[in-house]
């Protein structure tokens, strides 16, 4: 099977860790902001870190929003978002007013709300708790710590949930919809347990 | 549950990495490529990375640089030293840092912060607060802990978290590079008034040092440089030790 791998380059963040750990899992990388190169891609990551807005309306001026939609509604591909990337992908957003997204997975992006004195933004290692919904977490312990840095997460249907997050009452770190699966988490920054979820996505 | 984060502490000035004794003193202790890669392969938190004598030597940060370090590092990276500008952060997060921190900026040119989160989002903004004990309590000092300000460091914590800061870099000045302990004091005042993280710094001698401040103040973090330069103790000891003490690392 071949693996070409497109990343969509949205012009927010740096996209070399994320290239190079794919690259590393065996996967044949293109890191592009050209919605053409979407039409043969094998799979489609959507990273990011950054303000959700400008981030939407970066894929928008490009004509990325509409390329990636139409990859994956048409054709399938399967498609991992990753902390933002996952956030771009849902029905809509709070962050910086009220913002829509792709609408590729069901649900809305919500501000963390502290119920403990937790600090936000969540920042830092935290345990995942996969449902078993994906094969993503396959050959990885079920509360493996994977490293968060962000302050807004999806609310969305159980149906959907691949994985849980203890942190302000608990959230959704994971999701599997379709040819989708998203993660709140950065695996190109978790190491070892981060590459093998990436190994899995190229597997998908 | 949310692990505390061992961070080391990597301060770059001229060619190499180098440790200090309250912001003076510079010692060599090695190749920052090197080190990046060995924290790599021990599987270490986070690394904060600083370029301590862009500011005053008045240029940019070394974008080339970074972009190499960051190439080879899997873990999540902060980077700060001579950030004057959204350019300037724009422009680190290109190269590859997860994190920016500003420090004398954030005093001088306040605004960058809300930009920078407007533009970034409010976690990759780290605002660097370096802080000396005064007759009557402390003041944040900036460029390199070199210029007195008349602020107070939790007035000052408060005011960039309200600006957009996602997190807070606190170092004693007074503590650092002596292995004392940490300024448990003013952490635990600067971490009760913000309700962003906090990452403690400045005076880390053992591990016994890293427990009190945690014990002592609401830190999200403990960082620390020359007990990993200038001593045998590592991050994952530090860890080992942690978790047998109660409290929550990644193991």
């Amino acid at each position: 099977m071949s693996n070409r791998v497109v990343i969509v380059n949205h012009g927010l963040c740096n996209l070399n860790s994320i290239a190079r750990a794919l690259e590393e899992c065996g996967g044949n990388v293109v890191v592009t902001d050209d919605p053409g190169d979407l039409n043969d891609a094998d799979r489609i990551v959507l990273p990011g870190v950054g303000a959700f807005a400008a981030a939407m309306a970066n894929l928008h001026a490009k004509g990325l929003d509409e390329a990636i939609c139409e990859n994956v509604v048409r054709r399938s591909v399967p498609l991992l978002g990753i902390c933002l990337g996952m956030q771009l992908l849902a029905e809509s957003s709070t962050e910086g007013g009220d913002c829509r997204g792709l609408g590729l997975l069901s649900g809305a992006v919500v501000k963390f709300e502290s119920q403990r004195g937790e600090r936000i933004p969540h920042m830092g290692w935290n345990a995942v708790e996969s449902t078993g919904l994906t094969t993503l977490f396959d050959g990885i312990p079920s509360n493996t710590d994977f490293y968060f840095v962000h302050s807004y997460h999806l609310s969305c249907p159980d149906a959907t949930v691949a994985a849980r997050t203890n942190y302000c009452g608990g959230f959704v770190s994971a999701v599997a919809q379709g040819s989708v699966v998203a993660v709140q988490f950065h695996p190109e920054k978790s190491q070892k347990a981060g590459f093998r979820l990436l190994q899995n996505f190229l597997a998908l | 549950m949310l692990k505390l984060r061992i961070i080391p502490t990597l301060l770059f000035k001229d060619v190499g990495l180098v440790k200090g004794v309250g912001f003076d003193s510079w010692r060599r202790v090695g190749s920052a490529m090197q080190t990046v890669k060995v924290y790599n392969m021990r599987e270490v938190d986070e690394l904060v990375f600083f370029d301590i004598s862009a500011t005053p030597d008045k240029r940019r940060p070394d974008f080339k640089q970074i972009e190499e370090l960051a190439a080879e590092c899997f873990m999540p990276m902060t980077v700060g030293g001579g950030v004057r500008t959204v350019e300037d952060i724009r422009d680190l997060l290109m190269v590859g840092a997860d994190k920016v921190a500003i420090n004398t900026a954030a005093v001088e040119t306040p605004r960058i912060i809300t930009e920078g989160a407007t533009s970034f989002g409010v976690q990759c903004i780290v605002v660097g607060i370096d802080v000396k004990v005064t007759a009557t309590g402390w003041e944040v000092y900036t460029h390199c802990g070199t210029r007195p300000t008349g602020l107070d460091p939790v007035a000052h914590a408060l005011a960039v978290e309200a600006l957009g800061a996602g997190e807070i870099l606190l170092t004693s000045i007074n503590r650092d590079g002596t292995m004392t302990g940490y300024d448990v004091e003013i952490t635990r005042r600067v971490a009760e008034a913000v309700s962003i993280p906090v990452i403690a710094s400045g005076g880390a001698g053992n591990y016994g040092h890293m427990a009190e401040v945690l014990r002592g103040s609401k830190v999200a973090a403990v960082a620390a440089a020359s007990i990993y330069h200038f001593t045998e103790q590592t991050p994952k000891e530090a860890k080992n030790f942690l978790r047998d003490q109660g409290f929550m690392v990644r193991q």
